[in-house]
């Protein structure tokens, strides 16, 4: 069976990029592929028709949906599950991108070239002021950048084009928090996140009214895990991004993580010299806040292999995390998704 | 970190991994909850499985032992309720606020646990992890045995139809691990759950702090005999039978990329489905079949309960949003007033009179509260008159609903028979609805004049004529019984009044000559503005040649209360078919005043509907005539809640 093939790749090489990017061609195994006897479904066609249950219902209940659409894995898991509820129809809204212009080189690649294949619309936003101010995780820090460039760009983005709901593709087994939240999780005009105030959610059934002003953020893969997230774009053969893939790549080690040296943007320290590291990623975000991990891992199984045997989160990798016990939870009560 | 069985060391091969997934796919889920009073350990035991199953990450850990020094309640040591109880304010108060939803699995199952607030003040947020739950854990303090809470929980984990319990006694390290102790609790718990129907209960004495019982059985204990708290979550039995129940679609989504394609999503709520299954659309009651299953993945033989599908019929019928498509034995209920219980979710009181949203499955309708039966005392189960229902009281009520729903009694299936109302001004869900039953009304809300209005209201029903009009041999009668049949079957009142009948009683002295026609079709009218103001929908198939005639008919009647339906046969059609043999007499002469032959028919000049029954069959024709009586009750100005 054909795999993602995960060797360093020069991103302008669109055939390399094409081969990646292109599912394996073998049939699956019948286990995986059909259901169990007795019409019980397996546990990966539960969680999808579980998302699918949600993604029909936003569409039918709210006046302008869109998709974030981060380019990780799990946004790869979303699109995905989203071509499927809308068949043959296309997913009816578009996706949006906030690019803080600080992602992989390879992630934009991939989303651009994603959006093309499926015939999507994309939008991409980034917050102007921030641009002009120079913001960015060298010169501002974390904090300062993810507020900016992240938080603000997407309030920005939201409000611009008027959308009242916003799909994310967060999971509750990321973060304690996130392990709070409804799975319709309603947003004041100042989109803040209200924890102590939720909104009971009962059964299948979702109250999708808003009040004016107010906007709802959604997360069909609420009750996916991260495992689950990989045996399904296994079995469904996903693409993703190939930094998810073991490869050597150019790394720094800075406070304990691994920040690959995507472009000159990245200021070194004196006698700082990247190294090549066979590294890839757990999860993706802005390359100099995203922590590499030291893998062989170059193909799905081994990746699957892997996660079985982590003994860390896969939160570990990102750096905004690890400032303050409620940071998570603060930074949705801001807005961030 | 997962206790699975891992992939061989060495190259990790494909097959190896796809041996792993279908193990780990064939995998059976269990969605369990943890409830119980305040501070009796639901958090903590929630914490301690994660730890004790291997669940948590290092980094996981270190933030553990990190929180549990700055805020812990445990000195220092482990505090595993930190684990779960993930918001600031919860850690700051040491309390659970919201469900915390975490997940784990064995080498035997899958779990998605939903971690429960015990405050009362909570109990909405209880009621939403529970209404997902296959199973409860409730949670008592050895030391202080059944309290209020233990009891609210219990009544609304059986009021959910979750019927597995565990009934956890924890804190036994701190009364001695004494069996007596146990034994006491847990008889105390079964007297108070057998009045709920509560009957499949494990009983385990626990410690969560200390972790006895958890995962591994104790030496604390050596007097308790039975599975350790993680034995019996891997081994209880739960199945799922909705497969086996009548198939149920509530239409979510109507999908139309292109004139050629429509095609009705949702998620199977019950039963299975084939292509060329006869199905039925509720509440209109039309008939049809399922031509394909549509996936993205390509069409499916079958799908069956908990698949998310897309189906395309073979009839082009008008479904929207909300619709059930269900099976044509065992059709889900249709009515426009239910006796339900109700949980009062808001800090605003309920209003009855007052309109609410009330959205079952994919529709959404205005509805009221029309009467609370009662509400139930939490404690002793005690049933209490009231007018209103306060935060998290529960009672019974009757509802009354602006249009009729297709649903399921709450007993048969959550997901048809749940619902929730919203307030139409703060748009917050205040309150959650399990249906008991449907009500066919009986009574009228007010006690009124008794008229036609009162009369109509009583049969929940908009009164009118349908008045078939054709040649002999057209097909009226055959129409006037089939949509007669369906009317009926929605729980209508109806009358149909045939020319061939009344003809050998009421108009027995009547012939066939321009007079006496004249005559037999005034009486008629007569008789069903009569039969109107009993309430009644009067189908009339009259062959009733003059315009006039049916002229005056219509204007004896309120306006809208008229319907024309001109069932159009040509005249070489109706001859050729000849079913009563009529016009061959009339051709040969001994039928005088025969209409077509020898006496005139004047076709209607706008009729209210037509029927081409060349272009289809008195099946298709009744269902046609169905679907526009619908849409002429929703345009029109209905008498309070009363529609066909
Ligand atoms: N000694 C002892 N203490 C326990 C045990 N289980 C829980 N506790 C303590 O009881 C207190 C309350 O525990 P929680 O887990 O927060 O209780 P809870 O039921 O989740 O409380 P709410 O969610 O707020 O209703 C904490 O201080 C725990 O450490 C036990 O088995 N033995
Ligand atoms: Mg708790």
């Amino acid at each position: 069976m054909p795999l993602h093939d995960g060797r360093a790749i020069d991103v302008k090489d669109a055939a390399v990029l094409d081969s990646i990017l292109k599912p394996p061609s073998s049939p699956l195994p019948a286990a995986l592929a059909g259901a169990l006897p007795s019409h019980r479904l397996t546990h990966l066609q539960r969680l999808e028709a579980e998302s699918i249950h949600i993604l029909r219902e936003v569409v039918a209940e709210t006046q302008n949906p869109v998709m974030m659409y981060s380019i990780g894995k799990d946004s790869a898991v979303m699109l995905h599950l989203a071509m499927k509820a809308f068949y043959p129809a296309k997913p009816p809204f578009p996706l949006l991108h906030v690019d803080t212009t600080w992602k992989f080189r390879e992630m934009i690649a991939f989303r651009d070239q994603r959006a093309a294949d499926l015939g999507l619309d994309l939008l991409v936003h980034t917050n102007p002021e921030g641009l002009a101010r120079g913001i960015g995780p060298f010169t501002h820090g974390s904090a300062v950048h993810t507020q900016v460039m992240k938080t603000e760009a997407l309030k920005q983005a939201l409000d611009r084009y008027g959308f009242d709901a916003a799909f994310g593709g967060a999971r509750r087994d990321e973060e304690k928090s996130r392990a709070k939240e409804r799975i319709f999780s309603f947003r004041t005009d100042q989109h803040r996140w209200d924890p102590k105030n939720q909104r009971p959610e009962l059964w299948q059934l979702y109250n999708a009214r808003k009040n004016k002003g107010e906007s709802i953020r959604v997360f069909p893969l609420s009750n996916w895990t991260e495992l689950d997230i990989w045996e399904y774009i296994y079995v469904e053969n996903i693409p993703i991004v190939p930094l998810y893939f073991a490869a050597d790549r150019p790394v720094v080690e800075r406070d304990g993580a691994l920040i690959m040296v995507d472009d000159d943007r990245m200021p070194l320290k004196p006698g700082e010299v990247p190294q090549q590291r066979r590294v890839r990623f757990r999860t993706l975000g802005c390359y100099p806040l995203t922590g590499a991990i030291d893998s062989d891992a170059d193909s799905l199984p081994a990746i699957i292999r892997e996660m079985l045997l982590a003994r860390t989160s896969e939160r570990q990798g990102r750096v905004i995390d690890r400032d303050g016990g409620a940071s998570m939870e603060q930074k949705k009560q801001e807005g961030y998704f | 970190m997962a206790p699975d069985t891992l992939p061989s060391t060495g190259e990790a091969g494909v097959s190896e991994i796809e041996r792993y997934l279908a193990a780990q796919q064939s995998k059976s889920l269990l969605r369990f909850i943890t409830c119980g009073s305040v501070d009796d350990g639901k958090s903590t035991l929630i914490g301690r499985l994660l730890y004790d199953s291997k669940m948590l990450f290092e980094d996981q850990l270190s933030a553990l032992e990190a929180d549990s020094r700055k805020v812990g309640t445990q000195g220092g040591d482990l505090d595993f309720a930190l684990l779960v109880d993930g918001l600031s304010a919860e850690r700051e108060q040491g309390i659970t606020i919201d469900v915390a939803y975490r997940f784990f699995n064995t080498d035997q199952r899958k779990f998605i646990v939903a971690d429960t607030p015990g405050h009362e003040q909570y109990t909405r947020n209880m009621v939403t992890g529970a209404s997902t739950a296959d199973l409860a854990i409730i949670l008592i303090d050895a030391r202080k045995g059944v309290l209020p809470q233990t009891r609210r929980h219990s009544f609304l984990v059986s009021l959910l139809g979750i019927r597995k319990i565990v009934l956890a006694v924890n804190k036994m390290d701190l009364m001695g691990y004494d069996q007596a102790v146990f034994e006491r609790v847990v008889a105390e718990y079964r007297a108070f759950a057998r009045q709920l129907d509560l009957t499949d209960i494990q009983a385990i004495p626990l410690s969560a702090l200390k972790g006895d019982n958890v995962t591994t059985l104790t030496g604390a204990m050596p007097w308790y005999q039975g599975p350790t708290l993680i034995g019996h979550l891997e081994t209880v039995a739960v199945t799922d039978l909705r497969a086996n129940d009548p198939f149920r679609l509530p239409v979510q989504w109507v999908n139309r990329p292109n004139l050629d394609f429509r095609g009705y999503a949702g998620t199977i709520a019950a039963g299975t489905v084939r292509p060329g299954d006869r199905i039925r659309v509720l509440p209109s009651g039309q008939e049809s079949r399922v031509a394909r299953i549509v996936t993205h993945d390509g069409d499916l033989d079958v799908a069956a309960a908990g698949q998310s599908v897309t189906l395309t019929l073979t009839d082009e019928i008008d479904i929207s949003r909300g619709d059930i498509i269900s099976a044509l034995d065992g059709a889900a209920e249709v009515a426009d007033q239910m006796e339900a219980t109700l949980v009062w979710m808001s800090e605003a009181p309920l209003l009855p009179g007052r309109p609410y949203i009330l959205k079952v499955g994919a529709k959404s309708v205005p509805a009221t509260v029309a009467t609370l039966k009662h509400k139930i005392n939490v404690n002793t189960l005690e049933q209490l008159a009231t007018k209103t229902l306060s935060l998290n009281e529960v009672g019974l009520a009757t509802l009354s609903l602006d249009q009729p729903v297709a649903f399921d009694v709450y007993r048969h299936n959550r997901d048809t028979g749940g619902f929730i109302l919203i307030d139409r001004l703060t748009n917050e869900t205040v309150a959650a609805g399990l249906i008991r039953s449907a009500i066919v009304r009986t009574v009228p809300w007010q006690i009124l004049d008794v008229d036609k209005r009162a009369r109509s209201q009583m049969k929940g029903q908009r009164p009118r004529v349908l008045w078939f009009t054709g040649l002999s041999g057209a097909g009226k009668s055959t129409i006037a019984n089939l949509v007669e049949k369906k009317l009926h079957a929605h729980g209508r009142h109806t009358m149909l009044l045939d020319g061939d009948n009344v003809r050998q009683g009421l108009n027995r002295n009547l012939g066939f000559t321009d007079a006496d026609r004249v005559e037999n079709v005034r009486r008629v009218a007569e008789v069903s503005k009569l039969m109107v103001d009993a309430g009644l929908i009067v189908l009339v198939s009259f062959i009733s040649p003059y315009r006039a005639e049916r002229r005056m008919a219509r204007e004896l009647l309120g306006p809208g209360e008229f319907l024309e339906v001109f069932v159009d046969t040509p005249l070489s059609v109706a001859e050729g078919r000849d079913v009563k043999g009529l016009y061959a007499k009339a051709r040969a002469g001994k039928l005088p005043n025969f209409t077509g032959i020898d006496s005139p028919y004047e076709p209607p000049e706008s009729p209210d509907v037509r029927i081409d029954t060349q272009a289809m069959t008195a099946e298709q024709a009744a269902n046609h005539i169905f679907t526009l009586l619908s849409r002429f009750d929703e345009d029109a100005d209905l008498v309070d809640g009363a529609a066909i």
